[in-house]
């Protein structure tokens, strides 16, 4: 018994920060029905802007008003105000690509402001953690711990008096069941709702600056988990309940600690499992609830009073356009060929042949998403499947690099059925948690196997050879990506407008209607999953085999994150999307390079704000300038002005 | 043997009866309604038929074939046609594609090797899908968005995407609704004419009853989940048990 509570006790401070968030996004979720995924970056806002002003100086009662009273709850306004609030009844995948997006701009932003450079020891909010306090069970509870502890059950304390006994509580509560409801009632839904934000901001912001000193440096990249973990304790509670969603995150964080404590020291799995038991949990949940399946799909029953969502085609378009945008793509692939064959230099080469390989898995997202409209954010994680496949069977069987490649695909593909079997019938906003916890799980435990990814070291991947011809040159192997590139955009293609094409298109438009004129939605998905693996699985590899050594760091579950806005943003619906995606990737990455090294954060807030406008511009906001540029060309080629 | 037989079928939302054993049948090439007041249970029946959701209890028989368990796509293929209530249209595609895509679907032509080796392509035009085009008067949108048209054409479209698949039965959910008079008159026009070239079976839900009685030739009356009344379109609206319902009591 004492043993269990020796390793039990010191998962309580993280299941309080657990518990905080996952009540804060429950709160939001059931009011204005945005799944916000950008909580866990404004956690972060919070605790950044919490170190910068202690670190500056002030006094922590001064930084945590700044941070967490002042600073959360008007970011998270700012979002309602200028995001959510435009997209409550747009498709799910409007919404979580927006979330997305703010996920991914927010931190970079911040470090644009205040620096990017490493945070050690996060101070702590109020008790001193270097003083111990007293003993539980052997544990000595330091003040970071304890202030944690206290802190929460005071917050969590004051919030349900405050739910149960007051005007605003009871507003508030009747807002989870139904907005309009409340409005009907002759409530100003608008302030209940902005109250709301504030609540569950502030939330995110104390657990954010409660989370940080858990951690010897404060890193973005433990908010994205620290959100995942959340999300994990909400769907204990079924995305609906406080109390459960408070309680499962205790447990969450209870349980990893015991975990950690009994699983034998030094493997890979307690490492590994330890970390990934929140993902672990949610892709568990999700499969074994199936009451959890439709709640998930949680309706204001008043939501037909709602407009229509907003159309998802593409603005611009019309046939002639459509041909002579495919014609000058040709062209410029063209010339894009010969240069690079001819005066491109070197380093350069390198650069955009790592575009084509980024182009293939990218193509992966346009035919998941772009044309079957299936949300995945696990597209990095097969990529480094068929990287790691290849580079494996390589060296242990001696297989051809050719051959590896496509093997990589292929288990990519097997994998991909795998995830997406139990996934395809959530749909929607489960369907992109269950693949975000499989890029997270991937990357914390699958890849860190030396049969694996091989943790931190990585894998070795040579260069093909064919016959006499090598590839090692630069050039060689530009050309061969490049050829690559075109089978994979060729096939892509011919799924698009052959019949299967066009039933994705029809799933897309309305899975209800495809379903009625008999297509078989489950193989579908399984298909289009299958193939979208490969895909990425073959550009995985082919990466993999242009950087000679990969580690599971160049596929990891945030990369996951940024393919999926940075296609968004250049061009989801088409081909040359995709390749304009990757190429944007490798050339923007390249020109940051020779500015100074903050700058670099300009290229996630870049694609995280383009992917923001995905409601307004669903064919990606480059797409679309680009389409208007040559209309407005062509028709002013059409119709010269008169001259006078 | 009735096309179409339903026996006893119950649904139950918690507490809420949505339908209280539940018979229906409709025969080879009738157009059967089903009407009845708000609540009264008539969209849950249609989705038990239908496949999008499934019975408590019950049995549903097709051309004599239990079919209460399989999924919607099936009984697509088995000939089951269905309409919605709220229009459920591809976004981004024209009305030829949505024939197209249905007829090719029909065709059980979706294999993914066929599209890889161009066998697939779906550009080329079918002489079904344009003589079903220029039956519904569809010829001139053809190739428009579906984003632009109108109810009334986004209705013809959603009929027919349904008829290129030759369904023995069609569903039809509330055809009328977002119509005014003359809108609601001329598909039920649109209606007698299909129902006149063809041997579709037709099992309408509709509000309005003057539509009912210028397509059907029989309709049942549901009420509180359960069946009050069934037989030819005047007889039953003359009924006293069915104008209660419908109307409330006379004062």
């Amino acid at each position: 018994m004492t043993q269990f509570l020796s390793y039990a006790i010191p998962g309580l401070p993280y299941g309080c920060v657990f518990a905080l968030m996952a009540v804060g996004l429950v709160l939001t979720y059931q009011t204005s029905g945005v799944f916000n995924l950008a909580y866990g970056a404004q956690a972060y806002a919070s605790a950044l802007i919490f170190y910068v002003c202690v670190n500056a100086g002030w006094p922590s009662w001064a930084a945590f008003l700044a941070a967490v009273v002042v600073v959360a709850p008007l970011l998270g306004l700012a979002m309602d105000r200028f995001l959510y609030r435009f997209i409550r009844s747009a498709p799910v995948l409007v919404k979580l690509v927006s979330a997305l997006g703010m996920l991914i701009a927010i931190p970079s932003v911040l470090q644009l402001i205040f620096g990017g450079q490493e945070r050690l020891a996060p101070p702590s909010l109020w008790l001193p953690p270097d003083s111990v306090y007293f003993h539980v069970a052997g544990d000595a509870i330091n003040g970071t711990e304890l202030s944690t502890v206290i802190v929460t059950l005071a917050v969590v304390l004051l919030a349900s008096l405050m739910s149960h006994f007051t005007q605003i509580g009871l507003r508030m509560r009747a807002m989870a069941e139904s907005p309009r409801m409340v409005q009907l009632a002759g409530i100003n839904s608008e302030r209940v709702g902005v109250a709301i934000w504030v609540l569950s901001s502030f939330l995110a912001g104390l657990a954010g600056v409660l989370l940080a000193p858990l951690f010897a440096e404060l890193q973005a990249l433990n908010f994205t988990d620290l959100l995942v973990a959340a999300i994990a304790a909400a769907a204990l509670g079924s995305l609906t309940s406080l109390p459960l969603a408070f309680w499962g995150g205790i447990g969450l964080g209870v349980v990893q600690e015991l975990l950690g404590g009994y699983l034998p020291s030094g493997s890979v799995l307690s490492s590994g499992l330890r970390p990934a038991l929140p993902f672990a949990v949610l892709i568990a949940l999700l499969l074994a609830l199936p009451g959890l399946r439709e709640r998930w799909f949680h309706d204001d029953p008043l939501a037909a009073c709602d407009p229509p969502p907003p159309q998802m085609a593409a603005a611009i378009g019309g046939h002639g356009l459509e041909e002579l945008l495919r014609g000058g793509g040709w062209a410029v692939l063209a010339v894009f060929l010969v240069s690079c064959l001819t005066w491109v230099p070197p380093n350069w080469t390198f650069t955009l042949t790592q575009g084509l390989a980024y182009s293939i898995i990218f193509l992966s997202i346009v035919l998941l998403t772009g044309m079957s409209g299936q949300i995945s954010l696990c597209q990095a994680a097969f990529a480094g499947i068929g990287a790691f496949t290849c580079a494996q069977l390589v060296s242990h069987f001696g297989i051809s690099v050719f051959l590896g490649i496509l093997a990589g695909g292929a288990v990519a593909a097997v994998v991909g059925v795998v995830v997406a079997m139990p996934a395809l019938r959530l749909g929607g906003l489960a369907l992109a948690l269950a693949t975000l916890a499989f890029g997270l799980l991937a990357d914390n435990v699958g890849f860190q196997f030396p049969w694996s990814g091989n943790g931190d070291s990585g894998v070795n991947i040579p260069r093909p050879e064919l016959g006499s011809i090598n590839f090692t040159s630069g050039k060689a192997f530009f050309v061969l990506a490049f050829v690559l590139l075109i089978i994979c955009a060729a096939i892509v293609l011919a799924i698009r407008q052959g019949t299967t094409g066009r039933e994705l298109a029809a799933m897309r438009g309305s899975e209800l209607a495809a379903a009625s004129i008999g297509t078989n939605l489950a193989k579908l998905k399984i298909t289009v999953f299958a193939v979208a693996a490969a895909l990425a699985g073959v550009g995985g590899a082919l990466y993999g085999s242009l950087q000679g050594t990969v580690s599971p760091n160049d596929f990891n579950s945030i990369l996951s994150l940024v393919f999926m806005v940075v296609v968004v943003t250049t061009g989801v619906y088409t081909v040359q999307g995709a390749i304009q995606a990757g190429m944007a990737y490798v050339i923007l990455y390249q020109v940051l390079d020779y500015l100074p090294s903050q700058w670099r954060n300009l290229f996630p807030i870049l694609f995280g704000l383009g992917a923001v406008t995905y409601a307004l511009h669903p064919e990606g906001v480059v797409e679309w300038q680009k389409r208007r540029v040559v209309e407005i060309v062509v028709s002013w080629r059409k119709h010269p002005e008169p001259v006078a | 043997m009735a096309l179409i037989e339903g026996v006893g079928i119950s649904k139950r939302y918690g507490g809420i009866v949505a339908l209280d054993d539940v018979s229906l049948s409709v025969e080879r090439g009738q157009a059967v309604g089903l009407v009845g007041p708000n609540g009264a249970g008539k969209t849950t029946l249609f989705d038990c038929l239908n496949g999008v959701r499934h019975p408590d209890s019950g049995e549903i028989c097709f051309e004599g074939r239990r079919m209460d368990r399989l999924p919607v796509y099936e009984r697509a293929r088995l000939g089951i046609g269905r309409t919605f209530q709220r229009l459920e249209l591809f976004a981004g595609m024209s009305p030829r594609e949505h024939l197209m895509v249905a007829e090719r679907v029909h065709r059980g032509d979706g294999r993914l090797w066929k599209d890889l080796i161009g066998r697939g392509r779906a550009r080329t035009p079918v002489a079904r899908v344009e003589e079903l085009l220029v039956e519904l008067g569809l010829e001139e949108v053809a190739d428009d968005p579906i984003e632009s048209l109108s109810q009334g054409h986004g209705r013809l479209v959603e009929l027919g995407r349904a008829l290129v698949q030759d369904p023995l039965l069609l569903l039809l959910d509330e055809p009328s609704s977002g119509f005014d008079t003359r809108e609601a008159s001329a598909f039920a026009a649109v209606l007698v004419e299909v129902r006149s070239r063809r041997e579709t079976a037709m099992l309408l839900v509709e509000h309005d009853l003057d539509f009912v009685r210028r397509v059907v030739e029989r309709t049942y009356v549901l009420d509180f989940g359960k069946v009050i009344a069934s037989g030819p379109v005047e007889e039953v609206l003359a009924d006293p048990v069915v104008r209660r319902a419908y109307l409330g009591e006379a004062t």
